[in-house]
C-alpha cells in the first residue's frame, strides 16, 4: 500500500523520511520538493508522477506526504494523513515544525508502529501511548514481558479500546453535545442552506467493563418505541445552569421539544454497528477516558440562533457603506459567548470607521475585513454595527466579489438541532451506580450570509 | 560541503561529524551511544550518506533499552543493503530477539527481519517467521502475517516451499480479528503480485469468517477485508444478500475509508439480489455519501470523484441532496470544481432554480476559472432541462451585461450550445454581436460566429460583421478560420446578393494564402460544391441542412470504464476517472520490469564509469527519451551519482510529464473541456453534423437527402472528424504517441 511517509517545512526540507518499501527512494524527497512546494499552481491534494503518487496535506507549516506506488486507495491514504495528525496532535499537544524536529525519533517510533509494510495499523492514540513513551507520556511498563503481553493482548483484542482493569472510586460520565451549525443565507435573505454537524464527545470514568446505552430524541427510535411513555420534562435534563444537567439514573424521558431526524450518524469503533442498524439502539463499550462516541448530521428544522440583516451600500467607487444588524434568536436566559462577525472590506480599503451598539469593532487590513467582537451576547438582544470604508482609488477598478460575511460564536445549552440526550444507562456486572452529565453547546460551523 | 566530500573519500576521517559520530557510537557510556545513535538517524533523515557508520551502529544492537534497539533496527532496514556481508552479525540478536519473552521484542524483530532485504537475512528468517506465526501473543502474529509478505516479495520460491501460504490461509481463521486483518492484507498483496498461487480464494467458508472478524476488527482492518469483500465475486443470491446486510451497517463508520469501503461493496454485491431490496440500500447509501461531503478537503475530494461515478451509474441517489453541494467560499478549488460538476448532475425539474441562482452567485466571484465553469455550467442545466432553458438564457445575458471580459466570452460559448438545442432564442442575438470586440478567445469568437452564420437571414449587418473577421482571417486561430469560413458560406447561400464578394475574399484567403491542411481542404470542398452549376440546390441541401439538436453537453465516462472504475471505488483509479494501466506501472511484468532492468543495467554502468555514461545518455537522449527518464528518477534512486546529463534532461521532461500525467485538475481541464469543446467543434465545422458529432447520434434518422447526398454527407463526416484531433496533422501522429514509442525504445534495451 503505502510506500513511504514523508514530513517536510514549508522550506521544503525533508524533516521525516521512513520508507516502509523498497520502491520508495530518497530521490523521491527532491521530486516533492520541487513539484509540490516550490510549486505554487498545485491545485489537487494528488499528484502522480510516472507510477508514483504524492499524497498530501498541509498541518500547521508541515507536509505530510504520503507515496504510493500501485493504485492506492485514496481515501485511506488521506484519512490515514489526518490520523497521523491526530497522533501527532495527542501526543505532543501541537503538531508544527517544532514538534517534528524535536520529537523526531519518536515519530520514527510511531511511525513503525502505525505502518507495517505500508499497511496500516492500529492508531489508537490511546493504545498507543502504553507502549510507546515520552517524557510527557511516561509509563515504565515496556520493559516487563508480562505487562507488555497484557499490552498486546489488548492492542489486537476485540476491544482494543479499553483495558480491562479500570477503577475508579467514583463513576461517573460526561456527555458533550456539540453542535456545529452551517449556514448559507443569499443576499435577499433567504437560507439556501442551513444544516447542523453534530459531535456527541463522552468523557467515561466507569470501572470495569462496562456497557452503555445510550438514548436521543430520534425520530425514528421514538417512533419504534410507542410504548416509553412520556416521563419529566427536558428541561430537567438540560436545565441547571452552565456546568450542565445530570441525568437521572436512566430514568426515560421524552423530549417535550419533539424528535429530531438525524439524517446520518457515525459511530466510534466501540459502537455495535449491527444492533443501530437493526433496531437503532446505540450500545457499546467505551474506552476510558475521552473520545468521540459519534457524528451526526441533522437538516431539518434547523433553529439559527442569530439572525444578521447587513445593508451595505458602495457609493461611486471611493466609499462603502455598512449598517450591519444582528439579532440573537435565543432565550434570554442563554447567553452566547465569543461572537465575532467579520465583515468583508474591498481589497482597496484605505481606512475604516466603525461604530457599534455593543462589542468591539476593528479593520484588519491583512484580512480584509472588519472583526466585530462582542464577548457576551444576550438571547433576545439586537446590536448594530455601522461602518464606512473609505477607498484608494486603483487604475484598474476591477468589481468587488463580495465575499460573505462571517460570524463565530459559541453558545452554551442550546442546540441548533433540537437534540437531546435521552438517558444514558450503564450495565455492569458489579451492579455499582454511576453519575451522568449532559451539556450542550452550539458552535459555529460555515455561517456565512451574503450581502 | 566540497570540503566534505573531499574528506568522505578517505578512509578514515579524522575530524567531522561522521567521526564525532562514530567516537559516540563506540563510547564507554550507554547514554552516550544512544545520543550518537540518534545523532546518526537525524543524518540519515537530512540525507546525508552514513553508511559509512555500519559497523559501529551494528555494535549496539545487542541491547535491552527498547527504544535504542528500535533506532538501530531502523538503521539496518535503511543501510543493509550497502553492506550486505556485515548484516549477518546482525542475525543472531534478530533471533534470540524473536524468542524474547517480551511479544512486544518478539514482534519487532520479526518485523525489521522482513525489511532487511539481504538475501542472507532470508536464509535465517525461515525458522523465527515460522515459529512466530504460531505464536501465543496475536500482536506477535499479526505482525508475521505480515512478514510472510514481506518475504514473498524477497523470494517467493522460499515462501512456497515452506508453507508459509497454507499457514497465512488457516489464520484467516484465527480468533484475533486483527490477525484476521492482517492474514488477508498479506494474501492479498501476494495474490496479486503473482495470481498463480491463488493465494487468495474466497470460498464459502472463508466468506463467512470474513463477515465475522469485520464486525469486530480495527478500521483499517476492516477496509482490508472489505477490499476484498468487493473482488470477490459471487453467483448465489443468497451469498449476496448476505454480504450486503452484514456490510450495509458499515455505513455509520466513523472512518471515511470504511464508508466509501462499504459502499463499494454493497454497490457491487446489489446487482444480484431483488430489485426492492437494492433500492433500498441504494437508499441508506445516500446519507453516508452526503456526510463524507463534510469532512477533510482531500477526503472530500475523494468522495466528491467517487460519487460523481456513483452518479453516472444511478443519476437518482442523491435528488434531495442538491444543498450540501453548494460552494463554501473558503474551499479550495478542487473541491469547488467537483461540487460544480455534481450540482450539474442532480439538477432536475425541481431544483433547478436554487441551483441557477447559486451559480449566477459564483459567476461573480473572482477566481476566474472556478467562474468559468460556473458559467458552463448554467450552459449545461439549460440543455439538460429544458424548462429550465430560458431561466438559464435570462441568467446569461444578465452576466453578458456584467461586462466582465472572461464571463461574456464563456456565456457567449454556451450560448451557442444553447442554441443548438432550442430554437426560439434569435432575439437575444444583437446583445451578443454588441460584445463582438471583447472577444479574444478563439472559443468564443468562434462560437459568435458560428452563431451569426447560423442565423445569418435574421441578423441585418451579418454581411458587415462577417466583412471584418475576413478582413483578418489570417491573424485568427485555425478553429476560428474555419468557422468565418463556414459562416460567410452560409450567408452566401442565404443571401447571395449581399456575400458575393465576401465568400471569393474569403476562399481565396483560405486556399492561397493558409497553410492548415484542414482550412485548406474545407476552402476546396466549398469552393467546388459552390460552382457546380449542374444543381443549383446542392450546397444549399448540404450545407444548410437541418441538423438535430443535441442532448447533453454534460461529459460523461464511456459505459465500459465508468463499469471498470465502479470496482476500483475509492482508489485513485477513481480520483482520476482513468483506468490504473494508464497511470501505475504495471509492477514486475511487462514491458515495465524489462524497462527496469534496462535502467539498472544503465546504472551500474553509471557508477563503473560515469563519463561513458553521460555519454551515453546525452547521445541516447533524443525527445522521446526524455519522459522515460523522469520515470527512471521516480523509480530507481541514483544514490546521487547520477550522470549530470540525466538530470537535466529530467527537468526539461517534468514539465512535460505534468501535461501526461498531470493532477486530476490539471489533467481534467482537457478531460472535461475538449471532448465538449471538439464536440461542438465537430459539430460546428461539419456542417455535416450528423456523423461528425458523437452528442448528436441520439439515433435521429439521417437527412432525408438523395442517396448521393447522403454518400457525401458520410464522406465529409468522416473527414471532418480526423481533421479535428489534429489541426497541426504532419507532427500529430508523433505526438500523441510519445508515450507508446518511448516505451518501444525502451523495450530494445
Amino acid at each position: 500500500m503505502l510506500s513511504g511517509i514523508l514530513v517536510f517545512n514549508q522550506k521544503g526540507e525533508n524533516l521525516i523520511f521512513r520508507a516502509f518499501r523498497n520502491d520508495c527512494r530518497p530521490r523521491l524527497a527532491d521530486i516533492f520538493r520541487i513539484q509540490v512546494i516550490s510549486n505554487p499552481q498545485v491545485r489537487s491534494p494528488i499528484l502522480t508522477l510516472g507510477s508514483t503518487t504524492f499524497s498530501h496535506v498541509k498541518h500547521e507549516n508541515i507536509y505530510l506526504v504520503a507515496v504510493t506506488k500501485s493504485n492506492a486507495n485514496a481515501a485511506l491514504v488521506f484519512e490515514f494523513l489526518y490520523r497521523l495528525v491526530l497522533l501527532g496532535k495527542s501526543y505532543f499537544g501541537k503538531f508544527d515544525e517544532e514538534a517534528v524536529k524535536n520529537n523526531f525519533v519518536l515519530i520514527y517510533e510511531l511511525l513503525d508502529e502505525i505502518l507495517d509494510f505500508g499497511y496500516p495499523q492500529n492508531t489508537d492514540p490511546d493504545t498507543l501511548k502504553m507502549y510507546i513513551t515520552t517524557e510527557g507520556v511516561k509509563s515504565a511498563i515496556v520493559n516487563n514481558p508480562t505487562d507488555s503481553s497484557r499490552i498486546t493482548q489488548q492492542a489486537t483484542g476485540a476491544l482494543s479500546w479499553r483495558r480491562a482493569d479500570v477503577k475508579y472510586r467514583k463513576n461517573e460520565a460526561f456527555v458533550d453535545v456539540i453542535e456545529d451549525v452551517n449556514l448559507l443565507m443569499s443576499a435577499t435573505g433567504t437560507v439556501l442552506r442551513a444544516d447542523v454537524n453534530g459531535q456527541i464527545v463522552m468523557r467515561a470514568y466507569l470501572s470495569g467493563t462496562p456497557e452503555c446505552k445510550f438514548g436521543l430524541n430520534d425520530r425514528l427510535l421514538l417512533d419504534n418505541d410507542s410504548a416509553g411513555s412520556g416521563g419529566s420534562d427536558s428541561k430537567a435534563l438540560g436545565g441547571g445552569g452552565i456546568s450542565g444537567g445530570k441525568i437521572g439514573g436512566g430514568s426515560m424521558t421524552r423530549a417535550a421539544a419533539g424528535s429530531v431526524t438525524l439524517e446520518d450518524c457515525q459511530f466510534h469503533q466501540c459502537v455495535k454497528l449491527g444492533r443501530f442498524d437493526a433496531d437503532r439502539i446505540i450500545s457499546f463499550v467505551p474506552p476510558d477516558g475521552e473520545f468521540e462516541l459519534m457524528r451526526y448530521r441533522a437538516t431539518e428544522n434547523v433553529n439559527l440562533p442569530f439572525k444578521v440583516h447587513p445593508i451595505v451600500r458602495e457609493i461611486g467607487t471611493t466609499k462603502v457603506e455598512y449598517s450591519v444588524a444582528i439579532k440573537a434568536n435565543y432565550s434570554p436566559k442563554l447567553f452566547a459567548t465569543n461572537v465575532i462577525i467579520r465583515i468583508p472590506t474591498p481589497l482597496n480599503t484605505a481606512k475604516t470607521t466603525e461604530r457599534t451598539s455593543q462589542g468591539r469593532a476593528k479593520y484588519e487590513p491583512e484580512h480584509n475585513n472588519i472583526v466585530w467582537k462582542i464577548a457576551r451576547f444576550t438571547g433576545g438582544s439586537e446590536f448594530v454595527l455601522t461602518a464606512e470604508a473609505t477607498l484608494t482609488s486603483m487604475t484598474n477598478q476591477k468589481a468587488w466579489s463580495r465575499p460573505p460575511l462571517s460570524l463565530n460564536f459559541s453558545l452554551l445549552m442550546f442546540t441548533s438541532s433540537g437534540l437531546l440526550v435521552r438517558y444514558l444507562k450503564v450495565f455492569e456486572k458489579n451492579n455499582y451506580s454511576s453519575v451522568k452529565w449532559v451539556r450542550y453547546m452550539t458552535r459555529a460551523g460555515s455561517y456565512e450570509i451574503r450581502f | 560541503m566540497a570540503m566534505n566530500r573531499i574528506r568522505g573519500a578517505f578512509a578514515v576521517p579524522r575530524k567531522g561529524e561522521t567521526f564525532e559520530l562514530r567516537a559516540g557510537l563506540v563510547s564507554q557510556y550507554a547514554y552516550e551511544r544512544k545520543e550518537a545513535i540518534q545523532k546518526t538517524i537525524m543524518a540519515m533523515t537530512l540525507g546525508k550518506d552514513v553508511s559509512a557508520l555500519f559497523p559501529d551502529v551494528l555494535k549496539n544492537i545487542a541491547t535491552t533499552d527498547l527504544e535504542q534497539k528500535k533506532l538501530v533496527y531502523l538503521y539496518l532496514m535503511n543501510y543493509a543493503k550497502s553492506h550486505p556481508d556485515l548484516c549477518i552479525l546482525a542475525v543472531n540478536t534478530f533471533v534470540q530477539d524473536s524468542e524474547d519473552p517480551n511479544p512486544l521484542i518478539r514482534a519487532l524483530a520479526i518485523r525489521t527481519m522482513g525489511c532487511i532485504r539481504v538475501d542472507k537475512m532470508v536464509d535465517y528468517m525461515e525458522e523465527p517467521l515460522r515459529k512466530t506465526l504460531r505464536d501465543e501473543s496475536p500482536y506477535v502474529r499479526k505482525t508475521a502475517a505480515i512478514c510472510v509478505a514481506k518475504l514473498f516479495d524477497l523470494s517467493p520460491g522460499m515462501c512456497l516451499e515452506n508453507g508459509f501460504l497454507e499457514m497465512l490461509q488457516e489464520m484467516i481463521g484465527d480468533p484475533n480479528p486483527m490477525v484476521v486483518a492482517n492474514s488477508v492484507t498479506a494474501l492479498s498483496e501476494i495474490y496479486h503480485a503473482a495470481p498463480e498461487t491463488q493465494a487468495l480464494k474466497v470460498t464459502t467458508n472463508t466468506l463467512r469468517k470474513l463477515l465475522m472478524a469485520l464486525n469486530e476488527c480495527t478500521e483499517w482492518g476492516r477496509v482490508t477485508i472489505l477490499t476484498t469483500l468487493s473482488e470477490y465475486r459471487t453467483s448465489v443470491v443468497t451469498e449476496a444478500e448476505q454480504i450486503c446486510e452484514r456490510v450495509a451497517p458499515q455505513f455509520q463508520h466513523a472512518n471515511p475509508s470504511v464508508v466509501l469501503a462499504a459502499v463499494k461493496v454493497v454497490f457491487l454485491h446489489m446487482k444480484m439480489v431483488n430489485a426492492e431490496l437494492s433500492k433500498a440500500y441504494l437508499k441508506k447509501m445516500a446519507p453516508p455519501l452526503v456526510t463524507l461531503v463534510s469532512s477533510a478537503p482531500e477526503v472530500q475530494y475523494v468522495a466528491l470523484r467517487n460519487i460523481d461515478l456513483l452518479l453516472q451509474k444511478q443519476p437518482d441517489i442523491l435528488n434531495k441532496e442538491l444543498r450540501v453541494f453548494f460552494c463554501k467560499y473558503n474551499d479550495p478549488p478542487y473541491v469547488k470544481f467537483q461540487k460544480l460538476e455534481i450540482m450539474v448532475r442532480i439538477a432536475n425539474e425541481r431544483n433547478f432554480e436554487q441551483l441557477l441562482a447559486e451559480l449566477k452567485e459564483y459567476a461573480l466571484e473572482v477566481d476566474m476559472d472556478f467562474v468559468r465553469r460556473a458559467v458552463k455550467a448554467i450552459g449545461q442545466v439549460a440543455i439538460k432541462i429544458e424548462s429550465a432553458s430560458e431561466k438559464c438564457v435570462n441568467g446569461l445575458l444578465e452576466l453578458i451585461n456584467t461586462k466582465v471580459n472572461y464571463v461574456v466570452q464563456e456565456a457567449i460559448v454556451v450560448i451557442k450550445d444553447i442554441f443548438r438545442k432550442y430554437p426560439g432564442y434569435e432575439g437575444i442575438i444583437p446583445t451578443l454581436c454588441q460584445c463582438i470586440d471583447e472577444l479574444d478567445e478563439p472559443n468564443a469568437r468562434a462560437a459568435l460566429i458560428w452563431i451569426v452564420g447560423e442565423y445569418a437571414e435574421k441578423i441585418s449587418n451579418a454581411g458587415d460583421i462577417l466583412a471584418g473577421f475576413v478582413e483578418g482571417f489570417n491573424e485568427e486561430f485555425s478553429q476560428t478560420q474555419l468557422q468565418i469560413l463556414t459562416a460567410v458560406v452560409k450567408l452566401f447561400l442565404k443571401r447571395p446578393d449581399k456575400a458575393q464578394g465576401l465568400v471569393q475574399k474569403v476562399l481565396q484567403a483560405a486556399t492561397a494564402e493558409n497553410d492548415n491542411p484542414d482550412v485548406r481542404d474545407r476552402a476546396y470542398v466549398y469552393w467546388r460544391l459552390l460552382s457546380d452549376t449542374s444543381d443549383p440546390n446542392a450546397a444549399k441541401n448540404i450545407v444548410l441542412s437541418k441538423k438535430p439538436p443535441i442532448v447533453t453537453t454534460i461529459h460523461s465516462l464511456p459505459p465500459v470504464l465508468l463499469e471498470q472504475l465502479l470496482t476500483e471505488l475509492s482508489s485513485l483509479a477513481s480520483v482520476y476517472h482513468m483506468p490504473p494501466e494508464q497511470f501505475v506501472g504495471q509492477g514486475r511484468f511487462g514491458a515495465d520490469a524489462v524497462q527496469k532492468a534496462a535502467i539498472e543495467e544503465q546504472l551500474q554502468n553509471a557508477l563503473d564509469n560515469p563519463l561513458a555514461a553521460a555519454a551515453a545518455a546525452a547521445a541516447t537522449g533524443t525527445a522521446p527519451q526524455q519522459q522515460s527518464n523522469v520515470e527512471n528518477l521516480l523509480d530507481i534512486d541514483f544514490d546521487g551519482t547520477a550522470p549530470a546529463s540525466a538530470h537535466k534532461e529530467a527537468d526539461g521532461g517534468m514539465s512535460g510529464l505534468d501535461g501526461l500525467a498531470g493532477t486530476p485538475v490539471r489533467g481534467e481541464s482537457p478531460a472535461t473541456g475538449t471532448p465538449a469543446g471538439s464536440n461542438n467543434l465537430d459539430d460546428l465545422l461539419g456542417v455535416f453534423g450528423d456523423s461528425g458529432a458523437p452528442s448528436s447520434t441520439s439515433g435521429n434518422a439521417p437527412p432525408p437527402d438523395g442517396g448521393a447526398g447522403a454518400d457525401l454527407l458520410n464522406g465529409f463526416g468522416g473527414l471532418d472528424l480526423s481533421g479535428n484531433n489534429t489541426t497541426s496533422p504532419p507532427p500529430a501522429p508523433g505526438a500523441s504517441q510519445p508515450k507508446k514509442t518511448n516505451e518501444d525504445i525502451l523495450s530494445l534495451f
